[in-house]
């Protein structure tokens, strides 16, 4: 199969849609004339013209709430924050408008729009500029969320966005465009449907369930402890945080007994704790050990590079989850 | 760190013990698993051993005391340790049901500190800790998964040693103890799985179409064998130049033969609408082999000396443990005997072996008194059940084989007679 970045899959996806269904068009943040913050608009207006890739002003709360009206007379809008640190600006048009139309019209007012933008810390932006959004957004029922790690899903899942009819909040890691890996031709039309999980590898010692940029480090980590320490982990990448896959979490926590979830985001009511909440009650009978979660430390992000990368879920500590719950220490 | 040891739960239904005797006295040292003391429980005695390693530093309840579970019983920690806080902490505990109690908020005081102590911020920090020392406050502290295991199996997770942080018992610990081939007190090993033979399966068929088809009755008789064993004596110290020394079963099967001559309708099978009287007697031999039994038979047995009824019952043994015998001489059986008396069993009956009319089982030889003449001697008696099929052999007529069979041989001059 033939690889291209994830950015490459994102603009492949934007193309393939807008070319089937002419209703579906781009707004956001320089997305035009300048091909995108992130270049994954590149090439877009030269093909569809200012009419369906239309630049903004920088006015978040002002282009999110046009694309919902737009979404709710018709057409399936695509708008990008040039990240989503920007979307808090947003906030109410996502949260009062684009979630809730839908039930309080009865279901006669559908949403068909997709919010898209860089999720996560990049390096060193700080505080304000490094948010993982997910738990903000995951929490609102009437969203959906999507947060591939691999350029595959990456496409797949944003062409299965635009094709739904209700609000999806679609998460890019920052730091994964540039991602290499393999994604099937155009002509595949390949659609990945949300909640369904992916099992980027298998093993039946411990559980690991990861998602985003922290995914390829949990994998990383996962790999090297089935060589060093013959700790088999069953990695699992969620791909949508709403809906999430159940079952492929569950099947899994039974076979092996343990779990550790990893996330970017914190871990105060974050998506690690719903999962905590999920596997208690539903596998209790099969845990060895408490479930443990790695995610960013409960501060702000830091300024200073070395900070920031004690911050992120770091592999030492990913590996210390792992060995702590499968009861694996060193000593 | 000196700790409090309470009365373990010894059997499921267990709820108070009597404590016999100890076994370690104060000042020893005791191992994981070792007996430290003998517990009399509502079932049985039982052993306790010990779940922790240290040294008995004092005996709390004396021998003869009846406690109520997790009642102190003794205190282990290290050597020389000071154990004072721990005794005025059960001089506080108060009565059996206070204790229990406080044992309960105690151990919950610990888990929730152990639990969330180091932040609370969740894993804000590397990883939660979990306290790798202290103890369990009594409690046994296992995994979910162990739990669900231990119900399964009827694992006593009291006798597993649990190696997770604070002792507790996770799968771990099971698959080690499963490693080694042991089975943790109280489970109930499931079944072994063993494939059924087609020997076995072919039992299993007739025996249940036996059972249920035919109307089995059964008459016992207790013949005195005193002249069996006179006669079997002389008759192999006549035969001892030949090499050949016949068995009481030899001696059952020659007059079991001749008594089916002088009752016919014994050796008869039911067919229907036809009754099948033999006119030949072949009586099958029923011979355990490993996983099962075959019947061979010895052909025209009445008209058989008892020396050759020897050598062919011996030859058709040996062919049915070597498994060489021929399906011919393993059918066309008109009658069964079948003997258990080398294992010493007094007296059964035996299922009939399809289409025959009825099998006799052969009993043990054994020592009775018998009354001769007015007097009670030291005398030989043997119990031979028959079984009869009702719907060709009727009790009067199974009855009169039995009187017949019971003179044979009790008189065994009377086999040369018939």
């Amino acid at each position: 199969m033939r690889e291209i970045t994830y950015r490459e899959a994102l603009r492949e996806a934007l193309f393939e849609e807008m070319r089937r269904d002419d209703r579906v068009f781009l707004m956001g943040e320089e997305v035009g004339h300048y091909d995108g913050a992130y270049k994954v608009s590149q090439g877009l207006l030269a093909e569809f013209g200012e009419r369906r890739v239309i630049d903004t002003p920088i006015a978040e709360a002002g282009f999110a709430g046009i694309g919902i009206g737009a979404a709710m007379t018709g057409l399936r809008p695509i708008v990008e924050f040039m990240s989503w640190n920007f979307s808090f600006v947003a906030f109410d048009q996502i949260i009062s408008n684009a979630s809730k139309t839908y039930s309080m019209s009865g279901g006669k007012i559908k949403v068909p729009i997709v919010f898209r933008g860089p999720n996560g810390a990049a390096a060193q932006v700080a505080a304000q500029h490094s948010h993982t959004v997910e738990a903000f957004y995951a929490h609102i029922p009437g969203l959906w969320v999507a947060n591939p790690s691999t350029p595959r899903d990456a496409k797949g899942l944003l062409k299965a966005a635009i094709r739904m009819d209700d609000p999806v909040v679609f998460l890019e890691g920052e730091t994964l465009y540039n991602l290499k890996g393999e994604v099937p031709d155009a002509s595949e039309d390949e659609i990945i449907p949300f909640g369904k999980a992916r099992i980027a590898r298998e093993g039946k010692d411990c559980t690991l369930i990861a998602w985003g940029a922290p995914f390829h480090t949990a994998l990383a980590v996962a790999d090297r402890l089935a060589k060093e320490a013959g700790i088999e982990c069953d990695v699992i990448d969620p791909r949508t945080l709403r809906p999430i896959d159940e079952t492929a979490i569950l099947e899994s926590v039974a076979k092996t007994n343990r779990c550790v979830i990893v996330h970017e985001t914190w871990p105060y009511g974050g998506p690690g704790a719903e999962m905590v909440d999920l596997i208690q009650r539903e596998a209790f009978d099969y845990l060895d050990a408490p479930v443990l979660r790695v995610g960013s430390l409960d501060v702000p992000m830091p300024y200073a590079k070395n900070l920031e990368s004690l911050v992120l879920p770091t592999p030492e500590r990913i590996e210390t989850a792992i060995r702590r719950v499968t009861y694996r220490e060193e000593r | 760190m000196a700790k409090i040891i309470g009365l373990p739960k010894l059997s499921p239904t267990m709820e108070e013990g009597v404590l016999v005797a100890w076994i370690k006295k104060e000042g020893d040292r005791v191992e994981v698993d070792e007996l430290v003391a003998e517990v009399e429980t509502d079932k049985a005695t039982v052993e306790f051993r010990s779940f922790d390693r240290g040294v008995l530093l004092k005996i709390l309840a004396p021998e003869g005391s009846t406690l109520k579970l997790d009642e102190p019983v003794a205190i282990i920690g290290k050597e020389g340790e000071d154990i004072s806080e721990l005794l005025k902490e059960i001089d506080a505990r108060g009565s059996a049901e206070g204790a229990r109690a406080d044992a309960t908020a105690e151990s919950a005081e610990r888990l929730s500190k152990a639990e969330t102590t180091p932040d609370s911020k969740g894993d804000g920090g590397a990883v939660q800790e979990e306290d790798g020392s202290g103890d369990s406050g009594g409690r046994i502290l296992a995994s979910p998964l162990v739990r669900r295991i231990a119900r399964e199996r009827s694992i006593d997770l009291s006798t597993v040693e649990g190696t997770g942080p604070r002792g507790r018992i996770i799968k771990r610990d099971l698959e080690k103890i499963a490693e080694r081939g042991e089975a943790p007190r109280g489970e109930r090993l499931p079944p072994a799985e063993i494939r059924a033979s087609s020997m076995r399966k072919t039992i299993a068929r007739r025996l249940t179409e036996a059972k249920r088809e035919i109307p089995h009755f059964y008459l016992v008789i207790d013949v005195d064998a005193e002249g069996m064993v006179e006669a079997r004596t002389k008759i192999n110290e006549m035969l001892a130049s030949e090499g050949v020394k016949v068995s009481y079963n030899d001696l059952v099967v020659k007059a079991a033969a001749l008594a089916l001559r002088r009752v016919p309708e014994v050796n008869a099978s039911y067919a229907g609408d036809v009754i099948l009287r033999h006119r030949v007697v072949d009586i099958s031999i029923a011979v355990a082999i490993p996983d099962g039994l075959v019947t061979p038979v010895v052909r025209d047995a009445d008209k058989l000396s008892l020396a050759e009824i020897h050598r062919q019952i011996a030859e058709l043994a040996e062919k049915a443990r070597e498994k060489k015998l021929k399906p011919e001489e393993m059918s066309g059986g008109t009658f069964s005997v079948s003997n258990l008396g080398m294992y010493g069993i007094d007296e059964f009956s035996a299922v009939i072996n399809p289409p025959e009319g009825a099998i006799l089982a052969v009993s043990a030889l054994r020592d009775e008194p018998v009354i001769r003449h007015g007097m009670v001697s030291p005398g030989k008696k043997m119990k031979l059940t028959l079984s009869c099929d009702h719907r060709v052999i009727d009790g009067a007529v199974g009855a009169e084989y039995m009187r017949v069979l019971r003179e044979l041989l009790e008189e065994p001059i009377r086999l040369l007679a018939v």
